[in-house]
């Protein structure tokens, strides 16, 4: 919503909601894509990442946390996976400037570095023929996000500030010091029941601790001689519920919309800066507590090892086993600094001799420099071989945008005409100097390369959106894309693809039939729509261009006389081009009684083609896997949204909103004359060396569970080792597993209320996921014996007592396990001031609580991980917050 | 209105012009080559890159990547450490043996001693895909140094010499990799510098077995004329020595790879080596310490590693970590710590009549180890075999501090091994004389402090090659010789997956095709059986 300066929800439905569809707005009346937008009003309270703010509002939009570590950012998904190897994230832009989509060491998630107090709207455009515009990197959605700006006017100060408490929800449910004992006494050999303690320690107990945050923010609007400004400054800190873990960001921000030449020239230039401090948990701490021995002590009581207990084989350190945790959390400091600046000038200018005529120009500057250094110091067991381990690292990155685009726009008759025609530029550099680690051996660490790398996106646009008689509207969009990731030095044939876009609405509300009886909205939509994607991961850099690349000095060769480094040639395809998908859209949007029930219905199919995989490829060649343009994939889905207001009065005002989302995906093809048993492992779990979990598969959905199929006896137990033999020949081998389930839920649901009685207000949000399979990688790595092995002891799940395995049974069905849940994500009960200390001034008190409480079947701690693999995960925290809104 | 008009024109006019200057410049910018990365052309292009290129070839049975410890691997699907060459070769001749058992449970890796494989098992996948990325670099190698390349790019003189020195040896690399395929895969595919570029999507033909000997051949043939000298070309690189070597390995199987025997070839070839100088170390111990690159007459070719420069968890690193473990001290075999895999049957230790043999070679550890194996997941069952160390002729420890990588090379082809095969080809019919074949297996037996025999026959040679090169990556392909790998003829514990050991289908005399590459080369077919 572009409005001037948030105000009372009760006002802001007399103006037209206006909503941002790339190098344009358009009414969300007059709106032909499918189309989420949400606003200030209804974001979601005490979120520290902007994903957050939206997270269960908008169907069709999943968003996960990365982890419950603070400032690890959260991963998007619009309308499920549709790619395999791409990147599956939404394109994000900010204010206009599209944001890389790799990340920046030291920080997971770059839009985790804007502050979300900042933030005004997230408009989503899910299908093609909204994103088509964007088409280059839109095929998996595109989120505009657009920060507030100032009002000219009177000046107008807001202060927020919030301070929290965040505890852990559970521990992973292992064995306790008692049941231990009787565990190992059971079932080892005399050797390691020797090995028992007499402690009783809960170590995970030991990790966690309440954490303790605050955010305050101020910010200031209004207008200086007719300049509109607003400027905000802010400060995050927020400690993790894993000791040592921390975060702290202050950000400013200063966004200026002047308006020239009696309102012909509008300047808006926004700047953001943001400082971002993260101590980090030393890595695998929370694996590490949920199998160390309970019986063993946190101290030794002797002052080797710093004083911790470690386990220890023939006088020394036992490198197989387990660290202690508390002693790992101690051993590191692994901290990064990350300043960033956003800026952007949009420059429209309205032609004076031809008003109708605006010549939009944007640039834009995106600047990142990260810093970091990971400390293991050498009393302690694990850096305790190379006396102590330092790595100080660094990373630069910018992003350069340059777009000019002529818009026209002119009333004819009946039919209103919107014309946009434009190109745009953009310039991604990324340099990160090779930053090795160094011992307390002094021996001299081995000498590598840097990593730079530059991509350039060149871009024409064209769109026409025609209204006729302000019920049909037609929208018709092109766009050409050039990429540099697919020059291979010597036909320019792979860098380019075509991206068309076309959709239609019908206002049937707007028709004769239907005037005057109560319809507020009834429109019908239709789109179809190409996008593209050329983001890879996990891929060479330049995967179209041959190259050779100097090897590191720790693997060199000796030939007659002296040490030489390697040239290798890397692996390349120099037919790799752009991934494209067609998606088709139909939908329905409604809205009676005065919109006091509102929604709306979509339902999409998307093929993709051309998919980019990292595929493996025939023996003969440099690597036995390459990036490629193979295979298809389909999905298809339904999603709706419907908010009802119950009781809007004087006084009082309920609003609830539903939403819900369902869809499926299929891999279709993936190599020309692959059989069923052709697939691309994926997911990699913990429990021997380079185990997978899932793959992509034809006929199924991506990252299917790749699985035995386990074998009950009468009363329900599970057989050890014993699999159904699928194929009936007699051997239980890699042909007997199957695919079971995915990380593709049966649906998504969300919803939300509110209520507000006089000067009180309340609210609670919620989602459900149904048919949501996660991997237990815990439970599937106790077996009898994974306790005692290795010459140390360790814990086990509790289903291992029940289950007596003999050994880890990595493949068995049996760990993946339903994980369908319901969360209560946020209560809040907040009490306004109304016209404190001057009149218009407010001030809002209110105690909120999130991640409330998560109902489900799933054995482990938390039920939503993103990937469903559960692997030591870092949990979310359940946080109680108490803050204060002030606005004068 | 007429001024308003010709304003709007030029406008519009100006716009497109800046629009299109704007545009084509900027047209260019899509064409962003690597920064980092270099091309052919500027390594080929200066001599003083050639022995950088041509290390990767060597190293490529030393390193599973670009970066020390696994980082960077070249192939994927398998941890970088686990697909290092010799690692897998070793996994793959001597760990289905009665040589070697091994307690882990990584994947399918119990399947191996078992010997229950089949097309998916990631350890044969690994060591085929392995074999192929070499042979694809040598390719790339072999294509850049061709005389038309090398006058293109400007090497004269002693350079070219050198160079076309280095494409023999490229030539002898990509023929042992060649050889590695033939022996354990048999009907592979046939990839050459000429049908391959690299990004090609034309699958590779298919060659069979008889072919792909004669292939060999002939390469073994030519570079035996192309290399340089035996013992001039300096340590680690090929010369006409390891050329012989590996012609005599290849003759020596010739009936198992062809249906047509060569004995006589063989003793030809091993008496050409035997002739070029090597002679045997002093003391067996020495041949697999830290300092076996020093002072050693006896190896004819290589792999090198090294601590600091040549770091890899595969390779002797892998030899000797993996060996370690129970009661005994890892300090004493140089490393930080063992990791608790591989011991020895009982059926190997026979063959020295026992643990407490005087022969040197047979050198077990029993302390808390029991010579019977009930569990092989359990590391004291099956007493360890104590050969490769990471400790100096000195008894100092290896160059790295922190006791990680080990120094210790590993002897592809050595003195020893010739004169087994001359032995064992004399008996078969090939030539040569009895005589000096006896003396040749005393000279062996006497350096290792077991006694001397009067006579040898055919099964004789079997156990003495067994206990001379233990662990050195022979035993499979001379069990398949003597026709006693699959069949009941010779049993060791857990053969078959049975405690006292069974036979096993014939078809596994060959290791099969991975199921990916059947699928992704459609010329390819399955080895029978599987």
């Amino acid at each position: 919503m572009l409005q001037a300066q948030t105000k009372d929800s009760i006002k802001t439905a007399n103006i037209e909601q206006v909503v941002l569809i790339g190098y344009g707005k358009q009414k969300k009346s007059d709106l032909t894509g499918s189309i989420s937008s949400i606003t200030a009003k209804d974001f979601n309270g005490g979120a520290t990442s902007p994903a957050q703010l939206i997270q269960g509002k908008a169907p069709g939009v999943s968003i996960t946390g990365n982890s419950g570590a603070p400032g690890s950012g959260s991963s998007i998904r619009v309308r499920g996976i549709g790619t395999l190897n791409g990147s599956q994230s939404p394109l994000i832009v900010i204010d206009g400037v599209p944001q890389d989509f790799s990340g920046i060491s030291g920080a997971s998630d770059p839009l985790s570095l804007i502050n979300p107090n900042d933030i005004e709207t997230f408009d989503i455009l899910k299908d093609a023929s909204a994103t088509a515009i964007y088409g280059n990197r839109a095929s998996n959605g595109v989120i505009l996000v657009t920060t507030k700006r100032g009002a000219a006017g009177k000046l107008k100060v807001n202060f927020s500030t919030l301070a929290s408490v965040s505890t852990k929800m559970k521990n992973t449910p292992v064995l306790s010091a008692d049941e231990f004992r009787a565990f190992i006494e059971a079932n080892a050999s005399a050797a390691y029941q020797a090995k028992l303690g007499n402690a009783d320690t809960n170590w995970q107990d030991k990790i966690y601790q309440a954490a303790w945050g605050s955010d305050n923010n101020v910010a200031i609007s209004g207008g200086i001689k007719g300049l509109p400004y607003r400027l905000s400054l802010g400060y995050n800190e927020q400690n993790g519920i894993v000791k040592t873990n921390s975060f702290r960001r202050t950000s400013a921000g200063l966004n200026i919309n002047p308006k020239f030449f009696d309102n012909h020239l509008s300047v808006t230039l926004n700047n953001k800066v943001t400082f971002t401090d993260n101590q980090f948990a030393a890595g695998g701490v929370i694996s590490d507590a949920t199998y160390f021995d309970p019986t063993q002590p946190v101290y030794s009581g002797n002052s080797d090892y710093s004083g911790y207990y470690e386990w220890l084989l023939n006088g020394g350190l036992n490198v197989n086993a387990n660290a202690n945790p508390v002693s790992k959390l101690y051993s590191t400091r692994d901290v990064s600094s990350i300043w960033r600046y956003l800026g952007n000038a949009q420059i429209d200018y309205k032609v004076h001799f031809l008003p109708d005529l605006h010549v939009n120009l944007n640039v834009g500057y995106d600047y990142t420099k990260s810093n970091g250094a990971k400390t293991e110091y050498a009393d302690f067991k694990n850096a305790f071989a190379d006396k102590g381990r330092y790595r100080s690292y660094s990373q630069e990155k910018q992003n350069k945008l340059l777009e000019t685009y002529l818009s026209y726009t002119k009333t004819i008759d009946i039919i209103n005409v919107d014309l946009v025609a434009g190109y745009a530029y953009q310039n991604f550099h990324r340099f990160e100097p090779y930053a090795p680690t160094y011992n307390g051996n002094n021996v001299e660490p081995p000498k590598g390369n840097d990593y730079e790398f530059r991509n350039v996106l060149l871009s024409f646009y064209g769109r026409g959106i025609f209204t006729i008689a302000n019920k049909y509207i037609i929208s018709a969009s092109v766009r050409r894309d050039g990429s540099s990731r697919f020059w291979n030095g010597s036909d320019t044939g792979n860098l380019w693809g075509t991206f068309p876009g076309v959709s239609l609405a019908w206002k049937i509300n707007e028709e004769s039939f239907l005037k005057g009886k109560g319809i507020n909205t009834l429109k019908l939509r239709a789109g179809w729509g190409k996008t593209g994607n050329q983001e890879l991961t996990n891929v060479a850099d330049y995967p179209a261009y041959s190259s050779y690349n100097y090897g590191n000095s720790s693997a060199q060769y000796y030939l007659g006389d002296q040490w030489y480094q390697m040239y290798k040639p890397n692996i390349f395809n120099p037919n790799l081009t752009w991934e494209t998908t067609t998606t088709k859209n139909i939908g329905l949007d409604f809205g009676f009684a005065k919109n006091r029930i509102s929604g709306s219905i979509d339902y999409f199919q998307k093929t993709a083609e051309k998919l980019l995989v990292d595929s493996p490829i025939q023996a003969g060649d440099v690597s036995n896997h390459s990036a490629l343009n193979l295979g298809t994939m389909d999905s298809k889905g339904i999603e709706g949204s419907l908010t009802l207001i119950p009781v809007k009065t004087e006084n009082t005002t309920w609003e609830l909103s539903f939403n819900a989302t369902h869809y499926t995906s299929k891999v279709t093809n993936l190599v020309t004359g692959a059989d069923a048993s052709f697939n691309i492992p994926q997911g990699g779990i913990s429990g021997g060396v380079g185990n997978t979990i899932q793959a992509h598969v034809v006929g199924y959905a991506p990252y299917s569970f790749y699985v035995f199929q386990q074998v009950y006896d009468t009363a329900g137990k599970p057989l050890d080792g014993v699999f159904v033999d699928r194929n009936g020949d007699g051997k239980i081998n890699e042909s007997d597993k199957y695919f079971y389930k995915s990380t593709q839920p049966d649906a998504i649901l969300g919803f939300s209320t509110k209520f507000s009685y006089g000067n009180w207000d309340a609210g609670l949000s919620a989602r459900a996921v149904i048919g949501n399979y996660v991997y237990n990688n815990a439970a599937a790595n106790s077996s009898l014996q994974s306790g005692s092995t290795n010459e140390y002891l360790q814990n086990v799940y509790y289903t291992a007592v029940d289950n007596k395995f003999s050994v880890p049974r990595y493949f068995s069905d049996l760990f993946v396990e339903n994980a369908s849940f319901v969360r209560l994500d946020n209560v809040n009960l907040g009490y306004n001031f109304k016209d404190i200390f001057a009149p218009g001034s407010s001030l809002r008190v209110y105690g909120m609580a999130q991640n409330v409480f998560v109902i489900t079947k799933y054995t482990g701690v938390d039920p939503e991980v993103f990937g469903n693999i559960d692997n030591g995960y870092y949990q979310m925290p359940r946080v109680y917050s108490l803050g204060l809104n002030f606005n004068f | 209105m007429k001024s308003y008009k010709i304003r709007f024109r030029t406008l519009i006019a100006a716009a497109s012009f800046a629009t299109l200057f704007a545009t084509t410049s900027c047209m260019k910018d899509l064409e962003q080559t690597p920064i980092v990365d270099v091309t052919a052309e500027s390594v080929y292009s200066n001599f003083a890159n050639y022995p950088n290129a041509l290390a990767k070839l060597y190293g490529g049975f030393a390193h599973g990547g670009q970066e020390g410890g696994g980082g960077n691997p070249d192939i994927n699907g398998i941890d970088g450490n686990f697909s290092q060459y010799t690692r897998q070769l070793f996994t793959l001749q001597v760990l289905p043996t009665d040589e070697a058992v091994i307690a882990w449970n990584d994947g399918t890796l119990q399947t191996i001693h078992k010997m229950s494989w089949d097309s998916s098992n990631e350890f044969v996948s690994a060591f085929y895909y392995r074999i192929f990325t070499e042979i694809a670099f040598c390719n790339d190698f072999l294509r850049n140094t061709t005389d038309e390349k090398l006058a293109g790019y400007n090497i004269t003189g002693d350079n070219l010499t050198e160079a076309r020195y280095m494409h023999a040896e490229a030539r002898y690399l990509r023929a042992l990799a060649y050889y590695h395929a033939l022996d354990l895969f048999g009907n592979v595919p046939f990839p050459t510098e000429e049908n391959m570029p690299i990004g090609s999507s034309t699958p590779p033909p298919r060659i069979t077995r008889p072919e792909l000997y004669k292939f060999v051949e002939a390469e073994l043939l030519a570079c035996s004329n192309d290399l340089k000298n035996a013992r001039t070309a300096g340590y680690g690189r090929a010369d006409k020595a390891a050329a012989w070597s590996l012609l005599a390995r290849l003759y020596l199987n010739a009936g198992v790879y062809t249906g047509t025997t060569q004995y006589a070839k063989v003793i030809e070839y091993s008496n050409k080596v035997i002739q070029a100088g090597y002679g045997l170390k002093t003391k067996y111990a020495d041949l697999f310490l830290a300092d076996n690159d020093q002072n050693n007459p006896e190896v004819i070719f290589p792999i090198i590693f090294d601590g600091l420069k040549a770091q890899s968890y595969g390779g002797t690193t892998y030899l000797v970590h993996a060996a370690v473990g129970g009661t005994m001290k890892a300090s004493d075999f140089g490393i930080n710590g063992g990791w608790s895999g591989l011991r020895t049957t009982k059926a190997y230790v026979n063959l020295f009549g026992g643990a407490n043999t005087n022969d040197l070679r047979g050198n077990f550890y029993t302390e808390k180890q029991t010579l019977e194996i009930e569990d092989l997941g359990n590391f004291s069952n099956g007493y360890p075999f104590i050969k490769f160390k990471n400790v100096t002729s000195t008894g100092a420890p290896g160059a790295d501090v922190a006791g990680n990588f080990v120094d210790t090379d590993i002897a592809m082809f050595r003195l020893a091994d010739i004169y087994l095969m001359y032995a064992e080809a004399n008996l078969r019919g090939g030539g040569g004389d009895a005589g000096t074949a006896l003396g040749y297996i005393n000279a062996l037996r006497s350096r290792a402090g077991a006694n001397p025999v009067a006579s040898i026959n055919l099964n004789f040679i079997l156990d003495e090659r067994g206990r001379e090169l233990g662990w050195e990556m022979t035993r499979r392909t001379d069990l398949i010789r003597y026709g006693k790998f699959t069949t009941a003829s010779y049993l060791w514990p857990w053969k078959g997956g049975v405690k006292d050991g069974q036979a096993v289908e014939d078809y596994r005399n060959l290791y099969p095709i991975p199921a990916k590459d059947i699928i992704a080369n459609s010329n390819l077919i399955q080895n029978q059986g599987y």
